[in-house]
């Protein structure tokens, strides 16, 4: 069976271009970038090379790019160290739809003792930047704010974000994990501070990220040990994974255009043929300002798990916010911020796409949703109950 | 990924007993669509008393419809005695085991059989009575309930009583009285795993009082007021009082004083020293944000 893979904000598969030139630095060029010999040295001129390739899509410049393990390691090191620079400060503005690895970090600076405000969102999943600007004050060490959300797709205005907080003095950081490839940015425009990428979500590996800093932020180490990465973040470089990060930095570059026409065609495509063909679905988020891969639909009366079961017999990934699939007990934390009814969010499903999926793929699925919903909510007991 | 056995995803592809009996002898219903999960038992007897015909309909993941559907064929033709008699284990087994975390799937069926007989020899009642108080509160379990599923399931732990019966799966500001019904039930069992919260101790000193304050709130305190959109930060701590200001939907609340400072002070009185006592901080209180929604 063929697999249709429509679940690209959990992961995406590695490009054959990245897997290729990751390769050598397994078997053969294995040296240690911080050694003195031309062996270790030639290493360590790739992954200067990687780390241009990554500042040329985020538009900043190579020493403002630091290498880590991963988005949620970018994540804690940009708060945690923010509050170890300003350790006078005492508040820390975020918001309730943040992904757990800003929010669980947070509600653990709550417990010792930081005082912590989560914005909420309305319906579709914006925030209110007046509440915002109200809420700055000399006490603010950080506002962390992601780019755009996993779940439903929305695109927060970071740039104005941004200007509002850093003109306050405050320390400006953003979870792009999201929205790096899919939309371009170019951080010489903005006075964002830290941002937080993850190889994996665009077709690099899994097991390395990035955390973009500023010049002339004030940051403490998160991971204490050796000078890698200028003194900022300890440890050996994970070097096929940067090598394969800096290529994949490039081709999102040149597949820019491809994110935004193409792919958005499909994902509207998918979407429109879904509610059209489906009673009683509807979409989650923002539809005015959201990623081009990106659409979470609920269906009334029936749970998400099952959805996914029965599409996983074609073969059909997706994803739910649905209590059931999470391992708890309680419906995606994003989905209820936004005011989405539990009956709804429980029967929620998303969809997101990348550059690899192809029109097939997206009308065998549009073929196949009609009798998967139809044969879910004939077991359903509220469908005859609440008159449909 | 759950790794479901081969049974259930049988009885949840190819469901038995889908629909509905017109002039059912009993009816059941249980969960609700805000739960997450819902089920329609209903059946019929045949003139010497037994389950000629059992269906239902059901709201939910592949495991809730799979137990549905073990429920119903597990019951055809046995008395209704004989029925009371299926456990939530029964079904469990019957379908070579679910993963832990969905171990309430099974408890929903056996509550839904439960409220089916309950109606037929009852009349009125359809919906499953609540029997006993309320222990948690986001998903309406009694102290009956989660005794039963303790000792139904020689269960030793919150998590696990939260993997059969949902309670303590929200807030978890019931963790703390959940503990102490399995303590209740399994006695000595339970001492072999470490509470969550350390107990009161002789003599404490002063750092490690605070300290203890500090994890009482952010354990017992905190999740509880959290799930209702407030919040509460301890402020300071001199000798016995201990200053706390409430934050966002409890700083609103009039009945404060009366309401929220009580219950921190028995909780800390409870968990750290039965000299505490609780002031709150008015002067912050002006602070206090209101979070949208």
């Amino acid at each position: 069976m063929q697999t249709i893979y429509f679940d690209n904000n959990a992961t995406t598969r590695v490009a054959d271009e990245v897997f290729e030139v990751m390769q050598p630095y397994f078997c053969e060029l294995y040296g240690n970038p911080s050694s003195m010999h031309t062996f270790g040295g030639q290493v360590g001129v790739r992954v200067r090379e990687a780390r241009e390739q990554v500042a040329a899509l985020l538009g900043c410049h190579p020493t403002e790019v630091i290498f880590t393990s991963c988005g949620t390691e970018s994540d804690s090191t940009a708060i945690l160290g923010t509050l170890a620079a300003v350790p006078h400060r005492r508040k820390v503005i975020t918001t309730r739809v943040e992904h757990p690895a800003v929010l669980t970090v947070c509600r653990d600076l709550e417990n010792r003792g930081y005082h912590v405000i989560e914005l909420g969102v309305d319906k579709q999943g914006r925030l209110d930047l007046d509440e915002l600007g109200s809420l700055l004050d000399d006490d603010t060490a950080i506002v962390t704010i992601m780019a755009a959300n996993n779940e439903a797709g929305t695109i927060f205005p970071i740039e104005r974000i941004a200007e509002m907080v850093t003109e306050r003095g405050i320390t400006f950081h953003t979870d792009a994990v999201q929205i790096v490839g899919k939309v371009p940015l170019n951080l010489s425009e903005t006075p964002i501070h830290l941002l937080s990428l993850s190889g994996h979500k665009l077709h690099a590996p899994k097991g390395v990220g990035v955390l973009y800093v500023r010049k002339g932020t004030r940051i403490a180490p998160f991971l204490l040990g050796g000078h890698q990465e200028s003194g900022r973040r300890a440890g050996t470089e994970n070097v096929p994974g940067i090598v394969g990060l800096g290529k994949a930095c490039e081709l999102a570059a040149r597949y820019m255009d491809d994110e935004n026409t193409r792919v958005r065609a499909l994902r509207d495509k998918l979407e429109s043929a879904i509610l059209a063909s489906c009673p009683d679905s509807r979409i989650n988020g923002d539809p005015e300002n959201r990623l081009p891969n990106t659409t979470n639909i609920s269906f009334e009366y029936i749970e998400g798990e099952a959805i996914l079961l029965m599409l996983d017999r074609f073969g059909i990934c997706a994803s739910s916010g649905s209590a059931c699939t999470s391992g708890s007990l309680e419906p995606s934390h994003v989905l209820r911020a936004m005011g989405v009814p539990f009956t709804a969010a429980h029967g929620s499903i998303r969809y997101s796409l990348s550059r690899y999926n192809t029109e097939e793929e997206v009308d065998f699925t549009i073929e196949k949703m009609p009798q998967i919903i139809e044969r879910l909510r004939e077991l359903s007991p509220f469908v005859g109950q609440v008159g449909v | 990924m759950w790794e479901y056995t081969d049974k259930v995803r049988d009885h949840f592809f190819n469901p038995r007993n889908v629909g509905e009996i017109e002039n059912a002898d009993g009816v059941g219903e249980v969960g609700s669509l805000a739960c997450g999960d819902a089920l329609k038992l209903m059946f019929k007897l045949d003139k010497n008393g037994r389950i000629a015909d059992a269906k239902f309909k059901t709201f939910g993941c592949a495991s809730a419809i799979a137990t549905s559907s073990v429920l119903t064929e597990l019951i055809k033709g046995k008395t209704l005695d004989e029925a009371m008699n299926v456990t939530n284990k029964d079904i469990a087994d019957y379908l070579g085991g679910l993963p832990e975390q969905k171990m309430h799937c099974s408890v929903m069926g056996r509550e839904a059989l439960e409220a089916a007989i309950a109606n037929y020899r009852g009349g009125d009642v359809k919906k499953h009575e609540l029997e006993g108080h309320v222990v948690c509160t986001c998903f309406g379990v009694t102290d009956v309930e989660i005794e039963r599923v303790v000792r139904e399931n020689d269960l030793t732990t919150v998590e696990q009583v939260t993997n059969y019966c949902k309670a303590g799966g929200g807030c978890g500001g019931c963790h703390g009285e959940i503990e102490k019904i399995i303590e209740r039930i399994q006695g000595e069992k339970v001492g072999m795993h470490a509470p969550a919260v350390p107990r009161k101790g002789k003599k404490l000193t002063n750092i490690q009082k605070m300290q203890l304050i500090q994890q009482t709130i952010n354990e017992q305190i905190r999740p509880a007021l959290r799930a209702h959109g407030g919040n509460i930060e301890l402020i300071d701590i001199e000798g016995d009082k201990v200053t706390v200001a409430f934050r966002g939907m409890c700083a609103q609340c009039h009945l404060a004083e009366f309401t929220m400072k009580d219950v921190v002070e028995t909780k800390l009185r409870e968990f750290v020293s039965e000299d505490i006592i609780v002031e709150e901080d008015k002067d912050s209180v002006e602070e206090g944000h209101v979070h949208k929604g």
